[in-house]
């Protein structure tokens, strides 16, 4: 009954929460949330990137350390990305954004570690051969030869890091952590009569910026990719899955 | 005696492990548990059911496997928070079915990709020989395509399970879950971190668990694979 009356349905309710330009500018409105948002996501990619592309590049290298691999893929996938959000905080790092940014940047570093780690192991024995005839060190062959040939790689692990640590961050809310996420549990806050325009309103403005980010990305990842490798970059992704499921 | 019993519950500390709080609320760890297996399970059958038959659909009909793939691949990169975010309004704030739905959405996609891929490297001569045999359609799927194709879905399955296991948890912005409701409401109540620490291992031994199950019952019904190891 008062739901009659507050409003006819969820919908109608999202699109006057979006038409109300206090809802953008407001302390704590769309802009600043998707501010905090695009800014916790690209330094958890950013430090995800550090991480995981040098020790997946080297251990594709040296053509050791797959199981490991493997192990850290598997296990993050079973931990609760509430969970890191809600014990970083209480280590030494303290209250405010690096330990979201943190537990983010766990969950980024799996594809990309991945990916580098097939990236490298992916190109031809014959040719890493050839490399070591023509005279150049280990170093070399992997800055030289291996490290290009994985760009494709390289960039197919990174677009799916950065999709899911922009899908991730929304989840920073149940900490207090800011992001978009925030818009959404402020309405579960107020309950579905009252909230429910406004958690509905949150969840486009989420569900828009990941797939945003996946076009976006997708089109990058394109640019990056040289032509002649293009066949194989679209091959990445399904062996990254591959290595995070066996 | 009871000065004893005091004393034991003196200690000020807020401490990552502690027994005193496991054994004091034993039974909110169990109900927790209990409602996380629940919403695991549950959504994880609906999920199967929903995508190997999809799977099969896309297997057959090779111009709807775009659309199938594209559609929980987009179903998949919207944040579960989104997807229980476009639910709850419908379904309701304080009904678990909102948290089942959204982790249905989500596992889908792994299900039907894993499935496919199974359904996909049936090797060609097989399915031949099967025609040559005489089995129809729905006969070849169900008595050669499907059980070859079992170690893709059981993949889907694992990797299905152990990312509803952990997905669970989103569930208690809305009280619904299961361990994350302890992560969560240790987390509001001044920081307590041995409930927090206790969801936590108890969320991860579980996927880990469940893991280790199917992947004994995918052993366990695809025999004439276990011939290749040694």
């Amino acid at each position: 009954m008062s739901r009659r009356t507050v409003a006819a349905n969820p919908v109608e309710q999202a699109v006057t929460w979006l038409n109300d330009p206090l809802n953008w500018t407001n302390p704590g409105g769309v802009l600043e949330r998707l501010g905090e948002h695009l800014t916790i996501s690209a330094a958890a990619v950013a430090v995800g990137c550090l991480v995981a592309w040098p020790v997946g590049l080297w251990l594709g290298h040296t053509g050791r350390g797959g199981g490991l691999v493997v192990l850290v893929s598997n296990l993050t996938l079973a931990v609760p990305t509430i969970a890191l959000l809600s014990i970083l905080p209480l280590t030494f790092l303290g209250f405010g954004k690096p330990p979201v940014i943190l537990a983010l940047a766990v969950f980024a570093v799996p594809p990309l570690l991945a990916n580098a780690f097939t990236g490298i192991r992916q190109v031809d024995p014959q040719v890493r051969e050839a490399a070591r005839g023509m005279g150049l060190s280990g170093w070399q062959v992997l800055r030289r030869v291996e490290l290009p040939l994985a760009v494709p790689y390289l960039a197919a692990g990174f677009r799916t890091a950065a999709v899911q640590v922009v899908a991730t961050a929304a989840l920073a809310a149940f900490v207090n952590g800011g992001g978009l996420g925030q818009i959404i549990s402020a309405g579960f806050g107020l309950g579905i009569s009252i909230g429910g325009g406004q958690i509905l309103a949150g969840g486009l403005l989420v569900a828009t910026l990941a797939l945003i980010t996946e076009g976006l990305l997708a089109v990058l990842e394109r640019a990056f990719t040289p032509r002649p490798l293009r066949r194989t970059g679209r091959r990445a992704d399904e062996q990254a899955s591959a290595v995070g499921s066996s | 005696m009871s000065f004893h019993l005091l004393a034991d519950r003196a200690d000020p500390g807020n401490p990552w492990f502690s027994g005193q709080y496991v054994r004091d609320n034993w039974s909110t760890i169990v109900a927790a548990l209990t409602e996380h297996i629940t919403l695991t399970v549950q959504a994880v059958l609906i999920a199967t059911l929903l995508a190997v038959p999809l799977a099969v659909v896309a297997y057959w009909f090779r111009s709807l496997t775009g659309p199938i793939l594209a559609l929980t691949g987009v179903l998949y990169t919207i944040p579960s928070l989104a997807l229980l975010a476009f639910v709850a309004p419908y379904v309701g704030a304080t009904n678990p079915a909102s948290v089942l739905i959204a982790l249905v959405l989500y596992a889908l996609l792994l299900v039907v990709r894993n499935s496919l891929a199974g359904l996909s490297q049936v090797p060609a001569t097989t399915i031949e020989a099967a025609d040559g045999m005489g089995y129809g359609r729905f006969g070849r799927l169900l008595r050669i395509e499907l059980p070859l194709a079992l170690p893709g879905i059981m993949t889907g399955l694992r990797l299905a399970t152990v990312s509803t296991v952990a997905l669970v948890t989103i569930g208690s912005l809305i009280g619904y879950g299961g361990l994350g409701d302890l992560i969560f409401s240790g987390f509001r109540n001044n920081f307590y971190k041995a409930q927090i620490l206790t969801g936590t291992l108890l969320s991860v031994a579980l996927a880990l668990l469940l893991d280790l199950l199917l992947a004994g019952a995918g052993r366990l019904l695809t025999p004439w694979a276990r011939r290749v190891a040694p």
